[in-house]
């Protein structure tokens, strides 16, 4: 909101949202580990619980350690706020829990991670809501999918496990005729490698697990709004442009303009979902964002090393990767994600799913787990794990066949994740 | 989000400035948006005038309700900022109205609401000396530029190593 003066990145991921601590002049940001927060008088707790004042009441819904690592995230994704949320899974779920109701749908891409396929395309029936996946490279697919009851069109950036990259400027051309926000699950890229808001889209979601914390030990979600979709143009939105009962007939976007979203992540979403961040994570995930552009730089380097490696491999069949001169998808990584295509992608196996369970079983730098963004390198077999659940064609569809190893390249010295490669293509061809 | 841009300097130049604000077209119920921008602005120490001639003569926060800017009071003493919640269209006459009558008095701050966009009125106030905002919020920008904001996540757009 400010206009001045325009800092870079770097400067931005380790100060954006963090001021020296106010009781104490703390200059890292303090761990607020507590659940209350005591009132003024009764006039500033009735002001705090009817919204007319922003401050802290009780820690599943604003907590200042948390508010801190929003207002980081949303500073770098250039939206206007940002909320909490205690998983990448709930971000999802609170993302477009604003905008849905009994028989409403989604438009998904079938480049998902496996989880996303699943709590679309079954858990959130359970909420009577539905989801139509499309091949998001056909834009004309995206709208055909579209009917009266879509509320959102819901993409990855760069896609897990395929490193497909989506076409966000095209996709937000479609979600506008359609007339619903785009949201971006921008877990993969970070805001570093891409800023889906510049393109057009409208929400971004994190699971700031993976590349935000970056070490690998905290879990947490966030959910980003740029603040620019207009709630009000259409009748589609009710929870935001109409009374609210809960809050004495309060209308959120007439009374909070562009921070109308943000706001009712907090007051309904945290209030009565609670998919609440924890402080300790909030506090985690800052020291990772601290470093974030300088891992991004080694992670898509080491990436690039390594995938080149593989395709001139015979043991390989194909690599993925889009940062590669031979991807199909070249050209728009040069025009959208100039900083670089991320560092996960799949690789498929000579020999099919028997070698892809024998070179997991048989690496021993990079780690068999189901996680990425780590600073270590991890490897999986989608097939079998994170996409067991799916079926072949949801599995093909996703970039996860039965014959695809998943890479999350890490910040290590890459000969030596060559090297570990190579002895374990050994063993899988043995 | 707003396509006026304002620096955080003028902004704040003018918020701290103003002590007086004159409320024209605030509701008195509690849940409409200008009721929470008077309560706001009252609560952080300004004296707030409420202009609604469908309440002339009641009180908002314990401060009498006016019909007009005409029947203002010369004992409030000096008025700094009028902050408007009426449509665009009919912002130029009381941007007119204020320079007329409250220019001087003191007046510094025409301030139009979100979606309020006149730049008509914003040239009848310039050519007349006075600070314009259009399409912004006084109570949001106040609670960004002065803390609250931050405290739920919002992009402030501040950065500091100061100790406040």
């Amino acid at each position: 909101m400010g206009d001045q003066p325009q800092y870079g990145f770097d400067t931005l991921q380790i100060h954006a949202g963090s001021r020296p601590d106010p009781a104490t002049g703390a200059r890292q940001t303090p761990i607020y580990q507590t659940t209350a927060y005591v009132f003024r008088d009764a006039d500033h707790a009735a002001a705090l619980f009817n919204l007319q004042e922003v401050g802290y009441i009780y820690s599943r819904l604003t907590n200042p350690t948390v508010s801190v690592l929003q207002e980081r995230i949303a500073t770098l994704e250039g939206g206007v706020g940002a909320v909490g949320c205690s998983s990448g899974h709930a971000a999802q779920i609170m993302a477009i829990f604003p905008l849905m109701s009994p028989g409403a749908n989604v438009v998904v891409s079938t480049r998902l991670y496996g989880g996303s396929v699943t709590q679309f395309s079954n858990t959130i029936k359970r909420f009577g809501w539905s989801a139509t996946f499309v091949d998001f490279d056909d834009t004309d697919a995206i709208i055909a999918a579209a009917d009266e009851n879509t509320k959102a069109v819901f993409c990855e950036s760069i896609s897990n496990p395929g490193g497909y990259v989506t076409d966000i400027p095209e996709v937000a051309a479609a979600a506008k005729h359609i007339g619903v926000p785009l949201i971006v699950d921008n877990t993969s890229a970070t805001p570093y490698l891409c800023r889906p808001f510049e393109q057009g889209a409208h929400i971004v979601v994190h699971s700031t697990t993976k590349y935000l914390s970056g070490n690998g030990t905290s879990v947490g979600g966030m959910v980003v709004d740029s603040g620019n979709f207009d709630w009000s143009a259409s009748d589609k939105f009710p929870s935001l442009t109409q009374p609210e009962p809960a809050y004495h007939g309060l209308k959120f976007h007439e009374t909070f303009g562009p921070m109308a979203y943000t706001f009712h992540g907090i007051a309904i979403g945290l209030r009565d979902l609670g998919m609440t961040m924890a402080p300790m994570n909030a506090f985690q995930t800052l020291l990772g964002i601290e470093t974030l552009s300088l891992r991004m730089q080694k992670h898509v380097e080491n990436a690039k090393i390594v995938a080149e490696w593989l395709e001139q491999d015979p043991r390989v069949v194909s690599v993925t990767y889009a940062g590669l001169d031979s991807s199909p998808y070249k050209s728009r990584v040069h025009k959208l994600y100039p900083n670089g295509a991320g560092a996960l992608f799949t690789f498929a196996v000579k020999g099919g799913y028997d070698a892809c369970v024998k070179l997991v079983d048989n690496v021993n730098i990079f780690s068999h787990v189901a996680n990425l963004g780590d600073t270590r390198s991890l490897i999986i077999h989608s097939a079998s794990t994170t996409h067991r659940q799916l079926t072949p064609q949801q599995q093909e569809a996703a970039g996860a066949g039965a014959n695809m190893v998943r890479l999350s390249i890490g910040i290590e010295d890459p000969r030596d994740l060559i090297a570990d490669l190579d002895q374990a293509l050994d063993a899988a061809m043995a | 989000m707003s396509e006026y841009n304002y620096s955080d300097t003028y902004l704040r130049k003018i918020l701290t400035e103003a002590k007086t604000i004159v409320m024209v077209g605030v509701s008195l119920k509690e849940v409409r948006p200008s009721y929470f921008v008077a309560r706001y602005l009252h609560q952080r120490g300004y004296r707030i005038v409420p202009i609604n001639p469908g309440h002339a003569g009641e009180t908002l926060f314990g401060r009498t309700v006016y019909a007009s800017l005409a029947d203002i009071p010369e004992d409030i003493g000096p008025i700094h900022m009028v902050d408007v919640f009426r449509r665009a269209d009919q912002v130029p006459q009381i941007v007119q109205d204020a320079v007329d009558l409250l220019g001087p008095r003191g007046l510094q701050t025409i301030w139009m609401q979100i979606g309020v966009v006149s730049p008509e009125a914003a040239e009848i106030a310039e050519q007349n000396g006075l600070h314009v905002v259009m399409d912004h919020c006084p109570k949001i920008e106040h609670q960004r530029l002065f803390g609250e904001l931050r405290k739920a996540g919002f992009a402030t757009g501040i950065i500091s190593s100061k100790l406040q």
